[in-house]
C-alpha cells in the first residue's frame, strides 16, 4: 500500500508529480481538486510562461495572490487575463489549443478510460458518482491529459463500469476510429507510481515507483496482469523549494493533508 | 421604457417556475449560484422539476433533497469541495430520479442550439464514451461536408433561467462579471429569465456599460433584490466563497434526517429578503467581505 514519509505527504509528492507534467510554455486546461495546486506549483517553479485555462471562463498566467481551495474563489478571477463564457474556453480545446490537461477518477482500466459517473454500471448503480464535468472535454480534446487518483484493486479494474472519459478505448486505433480528433491519457499518477502508456497498444505500462513501495504491491492492487516498463524508475520525493511552494498555497494542508 | 418588473422573490418563482417546468440554475458554475432562488423552490414545494446546469455545486443536491426534482440534465452534481453529495446519491441509488448525463461542453452546446433556435449543435467531444447510452439527447453523426463522425448534442430550450447577479435595474437590464459559465446561453435558450441582485441600481448605470449586461432586458420576466442572495458562492465585487458553509453542508446531508434538519435551519426560517442575511450574521459576513478593493478602468462609450 501506499507509503507515507516523514517530511511530506502522498499527496504532495503526487501534486509534485503532476507539476513536473507541465512543461513551460504550455496551455494547460486546470481541473478543480488536486490540480489547482499542480498548476500554481508549476507555475511557481520551473514552468512560469504556462498558462491556465479553467473551465468556467477563466484564462490566468500568474498564480494566485493568495491560497484558493476552488478555481472560482476570487482571487483567481482578480488579475485574470480572460474572463469568458464557458463555451469559449472549450472553443480553444477543441480547437486543439490545449497542451495537457488535469483530471481525477473513481475507477480507471487498463486502456486509461476513466469512470467518475456510474460506480455498478448506469441500470441499478450501486453508487451515483458526480459525473463528468469538463473531465470527458479534456480526455476527448486536449493533447494529452494526466490521470491523478488512488491506486486500488476495486480503482484499477480490467474494464469500467461506465466510460466517462475517454481513454484508449480497447485500444491502439480506437480513439480515431470512434472520431476523436487527438488526445489520451499520457500519464496516471497514483498513491503507488507513475504509469505510462504504450503508444501502439494503448495499454497502461508501470513507468514508475513511489519511494518505498515495490513492484509488488503495485500488483496486488491493480486488476489486471499489469505491464511493466523494462526499467522501472523511482519518483522523485519533492524537493524543499516544491514542499514550501506548496505549503504557501495550501497553508491548512486542506488537499495535502495525509 | 416598459414597465417595472420588480417582483418578490417568492412572487418571482411563483409565477415562473411553476411545477413540472425545466428551470437552468448555477450557469456561472460555481459563482453567483442562485441559492436564495432555489431555497424559495424548496419552500413553494415546487414537483416535478427538471434541473439543467452544468457544475451546480450543492444547490441541486438541495432541491433534490427536498423532493423538488423529477430529472436533472447536467454534466456534474456535487460538493466542488469535498465531492460527492448525499441527496443526489439517494434519489439515483433509489431509482427516484432520472437523468441525462452530459460534459460541459455538450451542456453548452445544448443550450447554444436552444439559444440559437436551431434542433442540434455539432462537437466532437464525448464520442466513445458512454454519455451516449445515459442521455438520449446525444447521437453520433457524419459531418455533410466532411465526413467526419461528429457528437450532435440536442437542443435544451429551458423555460425558465434564474441567475444571481451583481446589480439590476427594475427593467430586467442588468450586470454580471467574473466568469461567465454558461449564463449567456441560458438566458438567450429560455423562455422566461428570474434574475435575483444583490443591488437594484437605475436604468443610467447599467446603461453606462452595456458590454457589461448579460442578456437583453426585454427577455426577463422578473428581477428581485435579494442581498446574499447567492451565498455561500461567491459573487464578484460582493463577498468571497463561504467554504465552511460547503464543508458544514456534507456533514449535514448524510442522511434524510440531517438533511431536514438542516433545511429547518437554513431554508424554513427564511420568509423575507432580509432574514437570511440575519440568519448568516455580522460576524459571519464580515468574514467573507473583500478584503481589498480592484477596480477596473472606466471605459469610454461617447460619440
Amino acid at each position: 500500500m501506499a507509503v507515507e514519509h516523514p517530511s511530506y505527504t502522498m499527496a504532495e509528492l503526487m501534486v509534485a508529480a503532476s507539476a513536473r507534467e507541465i512543461a513551460d510554455g504550455e496551455v494547460v486546461f486546470v481541473g478543480m481538486r488536486l490540480p489547482l495546486l499542480g498548476f500554481l506549483l508549476a507555475k511557481s517553479t520551473h514552468a512560469a510562461d504556462a498558462t491556465g485555462i479553467f473551465e468556467l471562463g477563466i484564462i490566468r498566467d500568474t498564480a494566485t495572490s493568495e491560497p484558493i481551495l476552488t478555481m472560482g474563489d476570487l482571487p483567481n478571477l482578480c488579475r485574470a487575463r480572460w474572463l469568458s463564457d464557458t463555451a469559449d474556453v472549450m472553443a480553444l480545446l477543441q480547437q486543439g489549443l490545449v497542451d495537457v490537461g488535469f483530471i481525477g477518477g473513481a475507477q480507471v482500466d487498463r486502456f486509461g478510460n476513466l469512470n467518475t459517473s456510474y460506480i455498478g454500471g448506469c441500470e441499478r448503480p450501486e453508487t451515483r458518482l458526480p459525473g463528468s464535468g469538463g473531465a470527458c472535454d479534456l480526455a476527448s480534446l486536449a493533447g494529452r491529459h494526466i490521470i491523478i487518483m488512488t491506486h486500488e484493486k476495486r480503482r484499477f479494474v480490467p474494464r469500467v463500469d461506465y466510460l466517462t472519459s475517454p481513454g484508449y478505448g480497447d485500444g491502439g486505433g480506437w480513439r480515431r476510429r470512434v472520431g476523436l480528433p487527438r488526445g489520451g491519457p499520457a500519464a496516471v499518477i497514483t498513491t503507488l507510481g507513475i504509469f505510462r502508456f504504450d503508444r501502439e497498444s494503448g495499454e497502461m505500462v508501470l513507468s514508475s515507483l513511489h519511494p518505498g513501495v515495490t513492484v509488488e504491491d503495485v500488483l496486488a492492487n491493480t486488476g489486471w496482469e499489469l505491464r511493466i516498463a523494462p526499467a522501472v524508475t523511482t519518483t522523485p520525493s519533492p524537493t524543499e523549494a516544491e514542499l514550501a511552494v506548496l505549503r504557501r498555497f495550501d497553508p491548512q494542508a486542506f488537499w495535502t493533508g495525509s | 421604457m416598459s414597465s417595472s418588473k420588480l417582483y418578490n422573490l417568492a412572487d418571482a418563482i411563483e409565477r415562473f417556475v411553476p411545477h413540472g417546468c425545466t428551470v437552468a440554475m448555477g450557469t456561472c458554475q460555481e459563482s453567483l449560484i442562485p441559492f436564495a432562488a432555489g431555497h424559495e423552490i424548496m419552500r413553494q414545494a415546487k414537483r416535478d422539476l427538471t434541473l439543467v446546469g452544468t457544475i451546480s455545486d450543492m444547490l441541486f443536491d438541495q432541491i433534490i433533497g427536498a423532493g423538488c426534482v423529477r430529472t436533472v440534465r447536467a454534466s456534474w452534481v456535487g460538493n466542488v469541495i469535498t465531492g460527492s453529495c448525499y441527496n443526489f446519491r439517494r434519489a439515483v441509488e433509489g431509482g427516484s430520479l432520472e437523468q441525462e448525463d452530459h460534459s460541459n461542453l455538450t451542456l453548452t452546446m445544448a443550450l447554444r442550439a436552444g439559444a440559437m433556435g436551431v434542433p442540434f449543435m455539432p462537437t466532437r467531444t464525448a464520442l466513445g464514451s458512454d454519455l451516449f447510452k445515459t442521455n438520449p439527447g446525444l447521437k453520433t453523426i457524419a459531418c455533410p461536408f466532411t465526413g467526419d463522425i461528429l457528437c450532435a448534442v440536442a437542443a435544451i430550450a429551458p423555460d425558465t433561467a434564474i441567475i444571481h447577479v451583481q446589480r439590476a435595474d427594475e427593467y430586467g437590464n442588468a450586470h454580471l462579471w467574473g466568469n461567465l459559465g454558461v449564463t449567456r446561453e441560458a438566458c438567450l435558450a429560455s423562455r422566461h429569465i428570474i434574475i435575483t441582485a444583490e443591488e437594484i441600481v437605475s436604468p443610467d448605470v447599467i446603461g453606462s456599460d452595456p458590454n457589461r449586461v448579460i442578456t437583453p432586458g426585454f427577455k426577463v420576466s422578473a428581477v428581485a433584490h435579494v442581498p446574499w442572495g447567492g451565498h455561500p458562492s461567491p459573487v464578484p465585487g460582493y463577498y468571497n466563497r463561504d467554504h465552511g458553509a460547503f464543508l458544514d453542508y456534507r456533514n449535514s446531508s448524510k442522511t434524510s434526517a440531517d438533511f431536514a434538519r438542516w433545511r429547518a435551519r437554513w431554508v424554513d426560517t427564511v420568509h423575507g429578503s432580509g432574514d437570511y442575511p440575519a440568519l448568516l450574521g455580522e460576524e459571519r459576513m464580515a468574514s467573507l467581505a473583500l478584503r481589498n478593493h480592484v477596480w477596473s478602468e472606466a471605459a469610454d462609450y461617447g460619440c
